[in-house]
């Protein structure tokens, strides 16, 4: 039974939600309206959620740019699958040593861990190492190497995992039966802490996938390996460098894909992301809410 | 990594350890730790470049050591001032309006009885948490840009109100990157309170309702005193980062915009821009040393409080 009192908060409730929601959504849907609008309609009228007149025209030119397009698209799986695949195993390979309790020299392995969330030599002392001693720049590492293990919280979320839930019993009969080390991890560990990996595994995809900076520190401008976020991020840095430099429109319109072309590219960038939406929702809300509820 | 002698080791009196049978598991610790000597420890080498002259003639690694005088200049000028309080403050204010307005929301979300409106909402609301921080630069051009920006050609236009150009106008960036802050985080601020909140019994509220308590008595005295530990969990996790700065936010929303450096510039950009635009590496190293330290102090600090209040949800 529902009062008139307990209503009211549930309809403050609804309003709220529906001005967030609206608030969340709108500025895609600027984004897709300004995508197909004609670009002299948007010239004249700016961006607009109706533009007067629409025109596929920006899709046109994405579609005969397809190789550029079509190849950041692959460098962007490629780095997104390779990187999560072998960041989550070798997180969950620690973590799995670190969860034999008896293990000699554990709390200095677990320290080296711990104090890599503690401390860090900075983006510069970073970028050198990786480019003076590592020479990434400008190869597939350079987009993969650094954020490969991604955050130590999830090896040592791993490592109580592995340690705790993992039944005891199950790993002595199998390394009595002559299962080595590696045969218990592969055939116990990961099938019985699946929702482990893919929570974890979803969280660094997403990370591979949104990441920009990688491109922007170990890529130069017309390296051949460049993923659909580092595409994005050049073209804003060339109008970064067209505004502050105050270039005549000239000039600018020469070096920059149109407003809609613009859009259009972003459109393409999101597009996967909303695509796997649902699936990533979901794994996501369960991680979160695991993580929340640990008492 | 002089430190890692503080560890203490296992003591001498397990003697009897069979070391060959730990040789796989060790093994399957290699690749991570090989990342981490790479990616982690390697560059803790590299910080002394903070404390060298730069040498245009060689490797990075042998100029003259010249200690503070980096630091010395550093904060001689006005940019460390700038970065460190923008740093400081920006935090402060996304903890504060952050927690506040999550708190809210996931209360007001708690009450919706539609289970799938409150589905809806919430996917609605997450969606902009998935997407990277270029695209969302993309969005604020979309509605900030100076000609043809959806506010300024669409709102203040027809108004009749001049056009403002965002981009230059470093007063109004403390709310622009608040609003974007809290657009893109607040699903996953709801997805943790609602979290906890509906582990919370049930029976509470059905007693203080035969009580005749209110829904707002309900809030007050049985919901926020039970969210207490989440919120302060997440504000000591939070005051631990206060000098680390989400770099994509200030970086890209702004547009890098040199006009808005007064407003925008965090103590990340800064040694990005120190870094990749003005090639001055040992000002920028400089600069992440004296992050690092302190981000350090703080971390350590908030986990010591952390312990003495939950002792599991502490990092040692």
């Amino acid at each position: 039974m529902i009062d008139i009192k307990e209503r009211k908060w549930s309809i403050a409730g609804h309003i709220l939600m529906i001005i967030l929601s609206v608030l969340a959504i709108a500025p895609f849907i600027l984004l897709l309206m300004s995508s197909i609008t004609d670009e002299t309609a948007a010239l004249r009228n700016g961006y607009s959620f109706f533009p007067e007149k629409f025109s596929l025209d920006a899709y046109k030119y994405i579609a005969g740019q397809w190789e550029v397009i079509g190849k950041a698209y692959l460098v962007s799986i490629f780095v997104t699958v390779v990187g999560t695949i072998v960041g989550v195993l070798i997180s969950a390979m620690l973590a799995y040593t670190l969860s034999k309790p008896d293990l000699p020299g554990r709390s200095l392995l677990m320290f080296l861990l711990i104090f890599t969330m503690l401390f860090n030599g900075g983006l510069t002392a970073t970028y050198i190492v990786y480019t003076q001693i590592f020479h990434i720049k400008d190869t597939i590492f350079g987009l993969l190497l650094p954020n490969l293990l991604m955050n130590a919280y999830f090896v040592v979320m791993f490592k109580n995992y592995f340690e705790y839930t993992l039944p005891a019993a199950l790993v002595e009969s199998a390394r009595i039966d002559g299962a080595t080390e590696f045969r218990v991890f592969r055939s116990i560990a990961i099938p019985l802490s699946m929702p482990m990996f893919v929570t974890v595994g979803m969280t660094t995809a997403l990370t591979y996938w949104n990441d920009w900076t990688n491109g922007m520190y170990f890529l130069s401008t017309n390296s051949k390996i460049q993923s659909v976020q580092t595409i994005l991020n050049n073209i804003n840095e060339n109008i970064k460098f067209l505004q502050q430099n105050n270039v005549g429109t000239a000039v600018s319109t020469a070096d920059l894909p149109s407003v809609t072309i613009r859009m259009a590219i972003a459109i393409v960038g999101i597009l996967p992301m909303l695509a796997l939406f649902p699936i990533f929702q979901k794994w996501f809300v369960k991680g979160a809410t695991a993580g929340a509820v640990k008492e | 990594m002089k430190a890692s002698t503080n560890v203490n080791l296992p003591k001498a009196r397990k003697k009897k350890i069979n070391w060959k049978s730990y040789i796989p598991l060790y093994l399957m610790a290699l690749p991570a730790l090989i990342y981490l000597f790479i990616n982690n420890y390697m560059p803790l080498y590299g910080m002394q470049i903070a404390f060298r002259e730069l040498d245009f003639s060689g490797s990075i690694f042998d100029g003259k050591f010249v200690w503070f005088d980096n630091f010395k200049f550093l904060f001689t000028t006005d940019d460390a001032w700038i970065m460190t309080r923008n740093t400081v403050l920006y935090n402060l204010l996304f903890i504060v309006v952050g927690t506040i307005f999550a708190i809210v929301v996931s209360i007001l979300f708690n009450e919706i009885i539609s289970k799938k409106l409150a589905k809806a909402y919430q996917s609605a609301i997450l969606i902009p948490y998935f997407i990277s921080m270029v695209i969302v630069s993309y969005l604020g051009f979309a509605f900030l840009s100076s000609e043809t920006g959806f506010i300024n050609h669409s709102i203040l236009k027809p108004l009749g109100i001049d056009p403002v150009s965002w981009y230059s106008e470093p007063k109004y960036w403390p709310f622009i990157l608040l609003f974007v802050n809290t657009w893109k985080g607040i699903g996953y601020s709801l997805l943790l309170y609602t979290a906890r909140i509906l582990t919370i019994s049930s029976d509470y509220y059905e007693a203080a309702k035969i009580d005749g308590a209110t829904k707002f008595q309900q809030i007050m005295n049985i919901t926020l005193p039970l969210l207490k530990p989440v919120i302060i969990l997440m504000t000591i996790l939070a005051i631990g980062r206060i000098f680390y700065s989400d770099f994509g936010l200030f970086y890209q929303v702004p547009m890098n915009s040199g006009a808005l450096y007064d407003s925008t510039t965090t103590i990340d950009t800064y040694s990005f821009r120190a870094l990749m635009k003005l090639g001055d590496i040992t000002m920028s190293t400089a600069t992440g040393v004296y992050q690092s330290f302190v981000g350090f102090i703080l971390v350590v600090a908030s986990n010591m409080v952390l312990r003495k209040y939950s002792k599991e949800d502490s990092l040692f």
